[in-house]
């Protein structure tokens, strides 16, 4: 291991003597404990993915060879028709139509929405603007358990149980998307919406032609996490949606695991299937999501 | 910029009337708000203000609805087994966010600068937080079994089955905190690389040549220097693991008996399975008015290790 990281040559020398001893010595140990802090970082992040391995293990398996003993990492046939066969079983093609309908159609309420009020509270000046922010700072702490009884009622009487309005809308009007962009918009010089009011341009026009480009990146930031919030959500679209029809794929999941609850093949290939949106979207924004972490503060979860 | 068009008459007066005289948006910010305050007071405000008066009644889904004033309250408090799902809850979270907190940092500690293609590292140990959680659960449900890949590893290694894990009392709560932590450790890792990509090299260094090692830097540079990431991570995941809900609930089931049962389990089975809407209102406000609580405590605490100048 360590001996790829003595430099050919000379170094290997500085061993044997010569008065740049202590300096190489040092450079040596140095890097040979770099090398093995990586290949034990290594080690531990191996085994931090093997759940992850051995979910699209199990998936390719045979049914009889996921448990038992002897039972390797690949068993005596990959079969790639256990993905076709959790379509045959649950209409999963649905599920994962329906989980992206409600997530991006979520996304986009929730962008539009906040962008448009977090504007009104950074920059315009109206009668109680400071006292209205303030209530929608005081419901950020509120969890969403505290609010799903009467969510549930309110869905009952606008006959909205088992629909996609009740998946996209009642949690799309929080107050955390406001709150990040305000904060995000006053951070922006308002210089240069002065000299676009000076030029004659409307409130809607300077939000959309000088403010949101540069705000671009936290509103990204924003729809990311929404995105995969909606994707996720589980309590919610358990208590309001009963039939197949509207199911997203968390409860397509939960399906899965009262019918076929023994099928451990199938239910990890329908694992697998259900985390490659999210998976993709943050391998793809991975530099947007770390820098927003870091701004936004939307760790923690 | 791009609307520099040439303005209407009318537009010109109104700007060089200049911003200070002008006296207000007041219709602009009607028209900004109205679909994000619509939405608020429908959707938030309503079923908060909702869901304290459901508590006060016996409301089951179908038939009568009475009013009991403080019943429900009283009647949870008086319950040993709530006394117990509190405590379960309780219990999860004074092990699972230290544990959380301590290999967060750990790893953003060690995946330094020093260490190449730390961006993949960090995307990779990332990964389960943005999963789907019922999913996550599930993969370890298979590990956990009976016969799982766990099980299997103890018999070769040591020749005896493994214990039942998620059926197994003095297991289960402890199953239900490893595979939480496994998920959620990774959007704090995050928060804390940040925090400590953001504390200045030439600090340390400095530290370093007036002889301090690195334990002591770490304690007294580095450490305080990140205390109001650490003060942030903690205050959401305190938050968030009192609402722990997918994990037992795919695990365990709350079981064996109610050793896994947490608050928010509860909440969904007094509401949706029992249909009993005024108990599950009033266990929402239980946990409301605990998280509240404990929140307020770690304002007040932070004044003692929080520091903020820059």
């Amino acid at each position: 291991m360590t001996v790829e990281t003595i430099p050919p040559g000379p170094a290997g020398l500085a061993e044997v003597g010569g008065d740049q001893r202590p300096a190489r010595a040092q450079r040596r140990r140095t890097s040979s404990r770099a090398v093995l802090s990586q290949v034990l970082l290594t080690a531990v992040l191996v085994l931090f993915l093997m759940p992850f391995v051995w979910m699209i293990a199990s998936a390719l398996k045979p049914p009889a060879e996921v448990f038992g003993g002897g039972a390797g990492l690949i068993g005596s046939e990959v079969r790639w028709s256990n993905f076709a066969e959790v379509w045959r079983y649950l209409p999963f093609g649905r599920f994962m139509l329906n989980g992206l309908f409600v997530a991006v159609s979520g996304t986009v309420v929730v962008c539009v929405t906040s962008v448009l009020s977090a504007y009104a509270f950074a920059r315009l000046r109206f009668r109680g603007r400071d006292r209205l922010f303030l209530v929608y700072l005081g419901t950020l702490m509120v969890p969403q358990e505290v609010t799903v009884v009467p969510m549930f009622i309110l869905m009952q009487q606008f006959g909205w149980v088992d629909s996609y309005a009740a998946l996209i809308l009642p949690w799309a009007f929080t107050a955390f998307g406001t709150f990040l962009l305000r904060q995000f918009f006053l951070s922006i010089p308002s210089e240069l919406e002065e000299a676009a009011t000076i030029d004659g341009a409307g409130r809607l026009r300077i939000l959309l032609q000088v403010v949101l480009p540069i705000a671009k990146p936290a509103v990204a930031v924003l729809a990311a996490f929404t995105f995969i919030n909606y994707w996720n959500s589980f309590l919610w679209p358990l208590i309001v949606v009963n039939g197949r029809e509207t199911a997203t794929v968390p409860l397509g999941l939960n399906l899965f695991l009262s019918q076929n609850g023994n099928q451990w093949h199938l239910l990890m290939a329908a694992s697998a299937i259900s985390m490659l949106p999210t998976v993709v979207m943050v391998v793809l924004l991975q530099r947007h999501l770390v820098r927003g972490i870091a701004l936004s503060g939307l760790g923690g979860r | 910029m791009t609307v520099s068009l040439p303005a209407p008459p009318a537009e010109v007066r109104r700007a060089e009337a200049g911003r200070g005289v002008r006296r207000g948006d007041g219709r602009a910010a009607l028209g900004f708000l109205a679909p994000s305050t619509t939405g608020f007071l429908l959707f938030t405000l309503i079923p908060l203000v909702g869901s304290l008066a459901i508590s006060f009644f016996a409301w089951p889904v179908l038939g009568r609805k009475r009013f009991i004033g403080l019943g429900n309250f009283v009647e949870l408090l008086g319950n040993p087994i709530f006394h117990q799902i509190m405590l379960n809850t309780l219990v999860f979270v004074v092990i699972y966010v230290p544990l959380n907190i301590i290999v967060s940092l750990g790893l953003a500690l060690w995946i330094s600068p020093r260490i190449r293609g730390r961006g993949l590292y960090r995307l990779l140990f990332f990964i389960p937080t943005v999963t789907p959680m019922i999913a996550n659960a599930l993969v370890w449900r298979l590990l956990y079994q009976p016969g799982g890949v766990i099980d299997q590893t103890v018999q070769t290694l040591f020749g005896v089955p493994a214990p039942n894990f998620l059926g197994d009392t003095r297991w289960a709560m402890a199953a239900v905190i490893l595979m939480s932590v496994w998920q959620g450790f990774g959007y704090n890792m995050l928060v804390f690389s940040a925090g400590l990509d953001a504390i200045p090299q030439s600090i340390q260094e400095a530290a370093a040549i007036d002889g301090a090692g690195p334990l002591r830097r770490f304690w007294s540079i580095t450490l305080p220097m990140l205390s109001p990431s650490m003060f942030f991570a903690m205050i959401m995941t305190l938050i968030t693991s009192f609402q722990v809900f997918v994990q037992p609930y795919v695990l365990t089931r709350g079981g064996p008996g109610v050793t896994t049962e947490t608050m928010v389990l509860n909440l969904y089975r007094q509401g949706f399975e029992q249909f009993d809407l005024g108990t599950a209102s009033t266990i929402g406000w239980f946990l409301f008015m605990i998280i509240m609580l404990v929140t307020a405590l770690q304002f007040l605490g932070q004044k003692r290790w929080v520091h903020y100048d820059g």
